[in-house]
Order: C-alpha cells, then structure tokens, then sequence
C-alpha cells in the first residue's frame, strides 16, 4: 500500500516537463533560481530559530539593560561628575553608540563560531544540503543572510531599548542599526571563514580571549582611542569594532570628524566583509567539496 | 546507462582511494560496491554524488558530466550517506519539509510528498517527534525518505545498514526492494555480503581502489569459488597445524586459512566431510554451507571483508 503511494507520484508528475511540476517528476528538471535557493537555505536557518528564539529575544532585550545600568548610573555619574563627560557629551551618550556596535560583535561571534562548526561538524547540515541542487555559495549566502537577520533584530532591540532609557541624544540613534549590522557583518563573514579553517573548536579560545575581548577594551568603547599610548592606535584602526564604533558614535551624536572619515569607516567594514566573503567561499568549498 | 566511469580516479595528496575504475551501471538495476572499509567505495560514491570532484577519468551520470552539471545531475538523484546528516533537534516532518525546499519543491508538493514517504517509512506516527530519540534503524529510513523527497531516479546509498540490528536492516532491505520495483536505480556500498547476495543484481568487488572482479552474485560465486564449503575449527592456537592434514580431502580444491578456522572449498560438503572423518581429522566443529561473496573476496584478496 505504501509503496502504490509513492509510485503515483512518480506517475502523476509530468515527466521532464518545464515548471513547478517538472521538478517532482523525472528526466531533466527545471534548475531553481538564485532567489530559491538562498530562500530554501534561510528557511532552514529559520526553521531552528524558530525552535530557540525565545531564549535569545531575552538576552536581547536583557543586555543593553544591564549595560546602561553598570555604564549609566555607575560608570557614568563617576566620570560626568569628576571629568564633566567626554568631549561635551555624558557618559552616557558617550558610551551606548559604541556598546550597540560592540554587542554587534558578540552576537556576530556567536553566530559564526560554535554554531557554523556545527554545521559542519555535529549535525552536518551543510554537507546534507550540498547533495541537493545547492551550492556552497547558496549556503554561504543563505546563512550570513540569516546572521544579518539576527544582528537587525539584537541591534533593534538593543537601540529601542536604550532610547527608552536616556541612552541616545537624539533621532540620530536610528543610524547605529545598519551601522550595528555592517559592524557585526565585518567579524562574521571573516569569522565564517575561520571556522572553516578549524577542525576543532580550541582555536575559539584565543579567538576570544586574545582578539575579541582585548578589542572591546582597546577600541574606544570606553574611552577614547587618543587616550592610549600612540603606538597602539594604528592598531584600534586595523580593527573592525574602532571603526564601527566611531561610526556609530558619530552618528547618534552628530559629532562627526569629517564625512570622509565616515567614508573611510564605511570603507573598511566593507572591506572585511569582502574580503572575509572571498576567504569564506573558498574555505568552505575545500572543506565541503573534497 | 544511468551512469558510467572510465579510468575514475581519486587521489587525496599522495593517497589513491580510488585507482582507474571502470563501472556501467544500467536503469533499473540494483547494482552494488562489494569490498573491505577503505577500499574506495564511499569516495566512488561521493564522485558520482557530485560532491566530491573527480581527480582523473570521465564520469557520466544520466549522460552528463558532474564538474559541469552537477547541481542538475543532483536535482535528479537521491543520497544517503554513511552518516545520517539529520537535524536531531526538529521533527521527523521538519527534515523532510526542509528538504523539499531544497529540490525547488513547493510547499504544498513536500508536504504532500513528505506524508506519502513517512508512510513508506513506517514514521508516520512519529512525524511531529523530534529526531533525537529515534532508534537507529527510524533515523536510518528517515534518512532514504528525505533522499526520496525530490523522487530521484537514482538512489545512492553508501552502507545503509551498518551500525543496524538483524531486524532493522531487513525492515530497511524490504523497502529497498520496494523502490526497485518501482524502477528507481539503486546503488549500494556495502561490506556485508548477505546484503550484497540480497540486493544487488550487479556488483564489482573492491580492494585498494581497485577492482577485482564484476559479475551478479551467482555468476562471482560459480566463478571464484566452489559450490560448497566446509569450516572447521580445531582446539588449537594455530589452525596451520592442521592443513596438511586436510590438504588433498575428497571432493575438495583448495583450503583458505584463517585465524580462527579452516575453510575447505569443495563441489560436495558431505563427501568432504566423510573423507575427514575417514581420514581420522576430529575438529571441534564443522559446518558445511553453501559458497558466498565473502569466499569470492577472499579467494580474490586473501582477506575477509569484515576487518
């Protein structure tokens, strides 16, 4: 009985034919289009963010709270009331565009470091979608596409929230979501590759302790750049995080340098992503095609 | 021909996998990848997959070449790999759904596709449980129902029941024959030679990436080995002690050892027997059966299939 089931559909398909149809039957099928494939690869990624998003919208909305209470009412009234803020703005004001392009990073990194590993390694989605008319640039694609979802939706979060609190001078603020997602797109398209390029998941150790956490110091989150010694500098300005958060700070403060240092800042997030992009495509067709 | 090879080659640096196979297999047809673990066949089976590019030779499957076509050769086959590659954490339904996804199916067909294979399967009462607690043998079929979903005319499968018990894999051969019936065309790796005898209609015999012999399974056993053979175990540490005594038995044309038994190949088990006894050779036990592709691989390779 179940297989007569099966057998119809096999016979009820117009073999070879052009459209929908043709692809359930046999001979020659209609190859799907660019707009199908990255559809049928972020349905999947949404298909588990389904299953977990409730523990992840609290951390969401947790995160910038806990961060304007220790960097507000505690950081903040020490600095504003002994230094009288930092270059004409509160502490506060200071601080909250640069930690939305810093919280960027962290979710960037924990989009694209145990989570691809597992694709690779644990449940070997990846491999299971390369046997189907996919290819690793769908995949890749499909993927980061769902990353950029789960940076628009921290970083929403994370500004709505932070307005709701004083965090934010003005309408400004606005501008810190696609600087927060370009941010987070900088580490996680290089990150991809990375991962790519590890078999185990020790290498993550000094990825975070030695690139991740010393950048969020080192990047003028805190304070400014200009208040390190001058040899570090040129090393803030080789990192994505400096340049996000300058953007960042600019733009929901208004107090910007020049519009081309903007630019610039603009250019190098782009220029991480790209370059990121390149190493990613070809770290993952070595590990998946071999 | 559904698919065909000549002179395939894979080499990983300096280690060949797969050494210049020639390989035809025709529509319809079961046909089988017979040899020890390491002996190639998985990485055959990745090449004409189209997942892994081929390192020399030409491959064809439905006419066309993988390094060019192979997102269209894909759309039109079916895979199941040695690992089963689910996503334990969703639904027995989920993993097909997604999948049909993937095909360019519409919603609608996967899940009107999606039901009809749970059936196939025997999960439909399971479908809306997660993967994660299934039995080996339910994420085993779970895994050639989702290989199905785009109702592929050629099925892979690369040692679909290893790691199963005895009752499992028959459930498992059962719905292989099904799908034969149907006219999909199945190719098999295995290193199990019952299943081998049971599935295929065709096979080649792999060792060291090569081939070393083709032929349905009748035709390698009348070719390779004798119609019967008997076993014979001494209560002893070194069953070469005992060949002398059994070389030249009634019947019999050549003894294999092995660690743990003598095989004698012989045209009549109960002769060859009855000369032993004659002859006054008591081993512990003898069982007299009937020749297998396992006696065809060691006469071929001198080693067993199994480690």
């Amino acid at each position: 009985m179940s297989s007569s089931t099966v057998q119809s559909t096999a016979t009820t398909t117009a073999p070879g034919g052009g459209g929908r149809a043709g692809r359930g039957g046999h001979g020659i099928r209609e190859p799907l289009s660019w707009l199908e494939r990255i559809r049928a690869v972020v349905g999947y990624f949404l298909t588990v963010y389904r299953r977990t998003w409730r523990g992840s919208i609290i951390g969401r909305f947790a995160s910038p709270l806990f961060f304007l209470l220790a960097m507000g009412l505690g950081l903040g009234s020490l600095v504003d009331a002994k230094a009288g803020g930092v270059g004409g703005l509160s502490y506060l004001h200071f601080v909250v565009p640069a930690i939305v392009a810093t919280q960027s990073m962290w979710v960037a990194m924990g989009e694209s470091t145990y989570q691809v590993m597992g694709y690779f390694k644990w449940n070997k989605m990846y491999a299971a979608m390369l046997a189907t008319p996919l290819r690793v640039a769908d995949i890749l694609t499909g993927h980061l596409l769902t990353v950029v979802f789960h940076l628009a939706t921290a970083t929403t979060i994370f500004v709505a929230v932070a307005a709701e609190f004083g965090g934010f001078a003005g309408w400004g603020a606005l501008w810190c979501i696609p600087i927060g997602v370009l941010t987070g797109l900088a580490f996680a398209v290089p990150v991809f590759a990375y991962t790519a390029s590890q078999q185990t998941e020790d290498g993550y150790n000094i990825l975070f302790r030695m690139v991740v956490s010393p950048l969020m110091l080192f990047s003028g989150t805190f304070f400014p750049i200009a208040q390190l010694p001058v040899w570090l500098q040129p090393i803030a300005w080789a990192t994505p995080l400096w340049h996000g958060v300058e953007l960042a700070r600019g733009a929901a403060t208004g107090v910007v340098s020049s519009p081309v240092a903007a630019w610039v800042h603009v250019a190098a997030l782009l220029a991480f992503v790209g370059i990121g992009w390149v190493l990613a495509l070809r770290l993952f067709t070595r590990r998946l095609v071999a | 021909m559904l698919a065909s090879a000549r002179g395939l080659t894979k080499t990983f640096g300096d280690f060949v996998a797969v050494d210049g196979i020639d390989v035809e297999v025709r529509r319809g047809e079961a046909f089988g990848f017979l040899g020890p673990n390491g002996a190639g066949k998985s990485s055959t089976m990745r090449m004409i997959g189209c997942v892994s590019p081929a390192t020399g030779g030409e491959l064809r499957i439905f006419g066309q070449d993988p390094a060019v076509d192979g997102p269209a050769i894909r759309a039109r086959l079916g895979s199941c790999p040695q690992a089963d590659m689910l996503d334990e954490e969703l639904t027995v339904q989920e993993n097909l759904w997604i999948y049909g996804r993937y095909f360019g199916l519409t919603k609608a067909q996967t899940r009107k596709r999606a039901t009809e294979l749970l059936d196939f399967a025997q999960l439909t009462d399971r479908r809306g449980d997660k993967v994660e607690p299934l039995s080996g043998g339910m994420k085993r079929r779970l895994t050639i129902a989702r290989s199905l979903i785009n109702n592929p005319e050629l099925l892979l499968l690369d040692e679909p029941t290893t790691g199963l018990d005895p009752q499992a894999r028959h459930i498992l051969w059962d719905r292989l024959f099904r799908l034969k019936r149907q006219g999909v065309t199945l190719i098999i790796t295995t290193h199990y030679m019952d299943e081998a005898e049971q599935l295929c209609d065709r096979l080649v015999v792999m060792d060291h990436g090569r081939i070393v012999a083709e032929g349905s399974p009748r035709d390698l056993i009348t070719r390779y080995s004798t119609r019967e053979v008997v076993e014979l175990r001494f209560d002893t540490d070194d069953h070469s002690d005992h060949i002398d005594a059994v070389t030249g038995v009634a019947a019999a044309s050549r003894v294999e050892l092995l660690p743990d038994r003598l095989l004698v190949y012989t045209d009549d088990g109960d002769a060859t027997s009855a000369d032993l006894h004659a002859r006054g050779v008591i081993p512990l036990s003898t069982l007299v059966r009937r020749s297998t592709l396992e006696d065809v691989f060691l006469h071929l390779t001198g080693r067993t299939l199994v480690d």
